[in-house]
């Protein structure tokens, strides 16, 4: 078996569009941001050696018992709320059985019937302003599974690995699966839909702080569920159609293009007289196609049953109460507030919201930066060095206040910006706070006159034709001059003052 | 004193620790130098650990020279059933599955064992994975009654009621799923305690079904029950379903040994039909001495205990077949790779090692669970099965409402011979029918030796039941009955049975011709 499966023959959008009504159902898993596991005391800190971070309970050694993490139900009940849920006030755990290798009990330890929360929906703004209302089934708690590594062989896959390792490190992190009901209505508009829920949902999980939210890492997976119902005078008679899904799908581009995928698909296979297949399928990324991965048979049965080992979860309704003061304010609803105390446009909001820069500008700002230099900073050089070198702007060790103290050091006249970015340079380097790292440099703009004069008169004599030209009143030539004596100067002068002396001394005024 | 060590009580050998009379070393050399002489013959150990056990003894010794206030059973040796955790020592839980296997950590129940400075003697024999009512079912060979080698010392736990009837340990740890403690203690004239389900810590005990197991003291006397509980007993943040209060007054109640004024509920259905003549009359003799002593007696009816069995084996089964799992050749333990395959998927490598791991009681069991949780059959067996439960508790509750405790006998049977039921799994499943229901209600029971029964002079055991938590409830009665039963026999039971050391002598020079 190959990862690079021809695509299947796919019907034009507008075409499958034309003749189906899409629909969706999406399966989000958030890996919980706590400091230990679901059921142990084990740290979950991401990407340590291997095995480092495993106990008796999550290796599921004979005898080892899980016992609940208070902080994952908190962070599941606030997750609940914020989605508008219902929060049971009894529920249990259960087994859900099966044999997997990466998987210490061969039963993970999950939700099944009682989840902790229910009966939800999300509203979701389109790119063209208007609003979609996910509903949402319900959102349980589960514990994650280790990681197998395949060691040999050409596709890093079992087939045809030498040995495989497994490294139980994510075997029970925290997870909240979020399921939604059947999405239906979006129509065309059914990929950008699936997007933008999962980009809101992702806004909403960071505000909560209960999550990384990094798709690129795992930490939010999402499975997509689609299936093609005919077009027909009354859309609701018409029953679902076979459905598939697409299973950890991870980037919102991803997400947008694997439904969309699907869509033509399965168009394709409907119009041509033939049958969906139930299975799940695997998304490739660089070939923008899904493959068929496992087909799923009837006769899969996880034997479900309350988990015998843990208490049940009763969270008391002044717990709830008290969580859902802690609430945070609606990402979109802050967005627009935020974007009118800092007067950026739209265009300039959704940068700042696709870089996750929201709350490092807000902290920025308050920490004493213009807004428009906070913004500068995190959505442009930060960002770009971030985006370049596959990391996230947090692992880079600048706080808001070094940005808020490298844009005073600006706006002051002490740094230009291209010191100002040699500035961070260094505070990446770990060479510390702004101004420290400007005195260590000695990075300082230069408005000596006497050091400044004497080299505009340098530059002068050396350019006698420039000269010329300025003193005869073409002073857009100046800016040639600047650029010399910037040079002479080694980026530390003053622009504006070095024109004014080339123009003091040229006669022009 | 020193000449029999073995057979004086835990709390005569405390006693003795403490008037420095002997030393935690001498008491832990005689009974390893018991078990070499008698355990060839017994089979109660699946692992002794000699070292471990005199080097703990030494420690204790040293502490107590050095005026240290020591735990009232510091330097009394016990022997641990081989289904809880031990670090660095072999745990097995009697398969051939964990054959080898070395746990990396300590049962919490071990724990407190050591931090109470007990030396442990070693791991004892059980049926494997606890399924089972003989000890036949052990992947090492079946252990052998004291009374009569011939025959079964019950299950599942027969190795630690063994060691403890034949003198290789004052005291055991058994675990009781359906009747594993008491069962054995009836057969083998011990006592045996299953304390209210979460009032010892299952944290390192090997699941065989998770909301009915319950590990518990095995012993000679009941007040050597009652320090032992006290030592396990408690909360244990380690395991979510163990009760969060201080353990019950158990020892303050053998001590007090009283049964004036008590309420004492005969279960009507617990020892008609299927009862040995032999069981009934000892039973029936024990329930006089307590009208004697004071206690009421009433005859109690609770009718849902005959659909018992049948809930105990769905429910069992379930847990279990999900609880095994685990045993899939990745981690630990035995790895077998198929025959005939040159490059075997993951599914297979577990699928053989299962195959061959696991003996057939538990691949029975295994399928019985698997199929009473495979969807479309859930409802009709597991969910029929809870619902059972449910009314057993009831049962239970009403019968509270009228009595202090009941009392039955603990099992239908004294000890059939090895062998004799092996090939019927439903006559083997009978003998825990008195026991089960304290199981599925989470309900205290206890077993003390009632005699023996005059047809094959066995031992005979009787059952004491109590409320959730109120388990000084069977040490009350239960020391009071042991008081005036060990009056009417001049001394402990076991001082009538065969004196193995000639037995053993016999079997060792067998075994060498
Ligand atoms: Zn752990």
């Amino acid at each position: 078996m190959t990862t690079t499966t021809a695509a299947e023959k796919v019907l034009d959008y507008a075409e499958a569009l034309a003749s189906f009504d899409p629909v969706m159902g999406l399966e989000v898993h958030v890996e919980l941001n706590t400091a230990t596991k679901m059921f142990c005391g084990c740290a979950t800190e991401f990407g340590a050696e291997p095995n480092s971070q495993v106990c008796p309970v999550c290796l599921g050694l004979p005898g080892a018992l899980p016992v609940v993490n208070d902080k994952a139900v908190e962070s599941a009940i606030r997750i609940g709320l914020a989605l508008n849920c219902e929060i049971a006030e009894w529920c249990r755990f259960a087994r859900k059985n099966y044999f997997y290798p990466d998987m210490p009990k061969n039963f993970q330890t999950s939700q099944y019937d009682e989840p902790i929360a229910f009966n939800g929906y999300l509203d979701v703004e389109l790119e063209d302003g208007t609003t979609y209302r996910v509903e949402i089934e319900r959102a349980h708690m589960e514990e994650d599974t280790g990681k197998s590594l395949h060691v040999g062989g050409a596709t890093g896959r079992i087939h045809g690995a030498d040995y495989s390792l497994v490294d139980y490190n994510r075997a029970g992190i925290p997870l909240i699966e979020i399921v939604t009901k059947p999405l239906v209505g979006a129509g065309e508009r059914a990929p950008e839909v699936a997007r933008a829920y999962v980009a809101t949902l992702r806004d909403l999980l960071r505000a909560l702080h209960v999550s990384d939210v990094r798709m690129e890492q795992g930490s939010l997976r999402c499975d997509a569920n689609v299936s093609l119902r005919p077009r027909a005078e009354d859309q609701q008679a018409v029953p679902f159609g076979t459905r598939t899904e697409t299973k950890n799908v991870n980037s919102l581009r991803s997400v947008e293009r694997a439904v969309r995928y699907e869509i033509t698909r399965q168009a394709a296979i409907l119009t041509g007289g033939g049958s969906i297949t139930q299975e799940t399928r695997h998304w490739h990324e660089d070939t923008g196609v899904t493959t068929s991965g496992r087909v799923k048979s009837d006769a899969e049965d996880y034997r479900y049953f309350p988990e015998p080992d843990l208490v049940p979860v009763a969270p008391t309704r002044e717990l709830v109460e008290d969580l859902r003061g802690t609430l945070p304010e609606p990402p979109a609803q802050r967005r627009r507030r935020l974007q009118g105390d800092w007067g950026f446009s739209d265009l300039e909001m959704r940068d700042v919201v696709n870089a996750g820069a929201v709350e490092l500008i807000e902290e920025t700002v308050e920490a004493g930066a213009s807004p428009a230099g906070a913004r500068k900073w995190w959505t442009g050089e930060l960002a770009r060095r971030a985006n370049a070198e596959g990391r996230d702007v947090a692992d880079f060790g600048v706080t808001p206040a070094h940005i808020a103290e490298l844009d005073g050091l600006v706006t002051s006249g002490r740094l230009n910006d291209s010191m100002a970015r040699q500035v961070l340079e260094g505070v990446i380097a770990g060479e510390g706070a702004p101004t420290e790292v400007a005195d260590a440099r000695g990075l300082q703009i230069v408005s000596d006159d006497g050091a400044l004069g004497a080299a505009v008169d340098t530059v002068i004599e050396a350019n006698p034709d420039l000269a010329a030209k300025i003193r005869d009143g073409k002073v857009q030539a100046a800016g040639a001059l600047i650029g010399q004596v910037m040079k002479e100067m080694k980026g530390q002068a003053d622009a504006a003052k070095v024109r004014t002396l080339i123009l003091e001394k040229l006669g022009v005024s | 004193m020193t000449s029999d060590i073995t057979r004086a009580s835990a709390a005569e050998l405390a006693d003795a620790l403490s008037r420095k009379d002997i030393s935690a070393v001498e008491a832990t050399q005689a009974h390893l130098d018991r078990i070499a002489a008698v355990d060839g013959a017994v089979h109660a150990f699946l692992h002794v650990d000699t070292d471990g056990a005199l080097a703990a003894a030494k420690d204790i010794d040293q502490r107590r020279a050095a005026g240290e206030d020591l735990h009232v059973l510091a330097g009394v040796p016990i022997a641990v059933k081989d289904v809880m955790a031990t670090k660095g020592l072999p745990t097995t839980a009697g398969s051939k599955i964990l054959e080898g296997w070395v746990p990396p950590y300590d049962a919490t129940l071990v724990s407190k064992l050591k931090a109470a400075g007990m030396p442990i003697l070693g791991k004892t024999n059980m049926d494997e994975f606890a399924m089972g009512s003989s000890t036949e079912h052990s992947a090492y060979g079946p252990s052998r009654n004291p009374w009569d080698l011939e025959r079964i010392p019950g299950g599942s736990g027969g190795g630690s009621s063994a060691a403890v009837a034949a003198f290789e340990a004052p005291l055991a740890i058994g675990t009781d799923t359906g009747g594993s403690i008491r069962q054995p203690a009836a057969v083998t004239g011990t006592v045996g305690t299953k304390p209210t389900y979460g009032g010892v810590s299952r944290y390192g005990l090997i699941a065989l079904a998770s909301s009915l197991d319950q590990a518990g003291p095995c012993t000679r006397t009941v007040l050597d029950a009652a320090l032992l509980h006290s030592v396990i007993g408690g909360h244990d943040p380690m395991d979510s379903t163990s009760i969060d209060a201080p353990v019950p007054p158990v020892l303050e109640a053998a001590r007090r040994a009283d049964v004036k004024g008590m309420r004492i509920g005969v279960v009507k259905e617990l020892g008609g039909e299927g009862y040995q003549a032999g069981v009934r009359q000892r039973f029936e003799e024990s329930v006089q001495l307590l009208v004697d002593a004071g206690a009421e007696v009433v005859e109690v009816s609770c009718p849902h205990f005959e659909y018992a069995l049948a809930a105990y084996y769905l429910i069992l089964p379930s847990e279990a077949s999900s609880n095994l799992a685990k045993f899939d050749a990745m981690r630990y333990g035995l790895r077998v790779l198929p025959e005939g395959v040159d490059d075997p998927s993951a599914e297979q490598v577990m699928a053989a090692t299962r195959e061959a791991g696991f003996g057939d009681e538990v691949k029975r069991r295994i399928i019985l669970g698997t199929y009473a949780l495979s969807s479309g059959y859930y409802d009709a067996y597991y969910g029929q099965a809870q619902k059972v439960r449910t009314l057993i508790s009831r049962d239970f509750a009403a019968a509270f409402e009228k009595v202090d405790v009941l009392v039955s006998p603990t099992a239908p049977t004294t000890a059939f011979k090895i062998g004799e039921k092996l090939e019927d799994p439903m006559a083997m499943y009978l003998n825990d029918i008195a026991t089960i229901p304290a199981n599925l209600a989470g309900v205290p029971g206890m077993s003390l030796p009632s005699g023996l029964a005059p047809e094959d002079g066995l031992p005979t055991g009787i059952q004491i039941l109590a409320p959730a938590t109120k388990d000084e409830r069977l040490y009350g009665v239960g020391a009071a009955l042991e008081g005036m039963l060990s009056d009417r026999w001049g001394g402990h039971l076991l001082a009538q049975a065969p004196d193995l050391a000639d037995l053993t002598s016999a079997i060792a020079k067998e075994a060498r011709a």
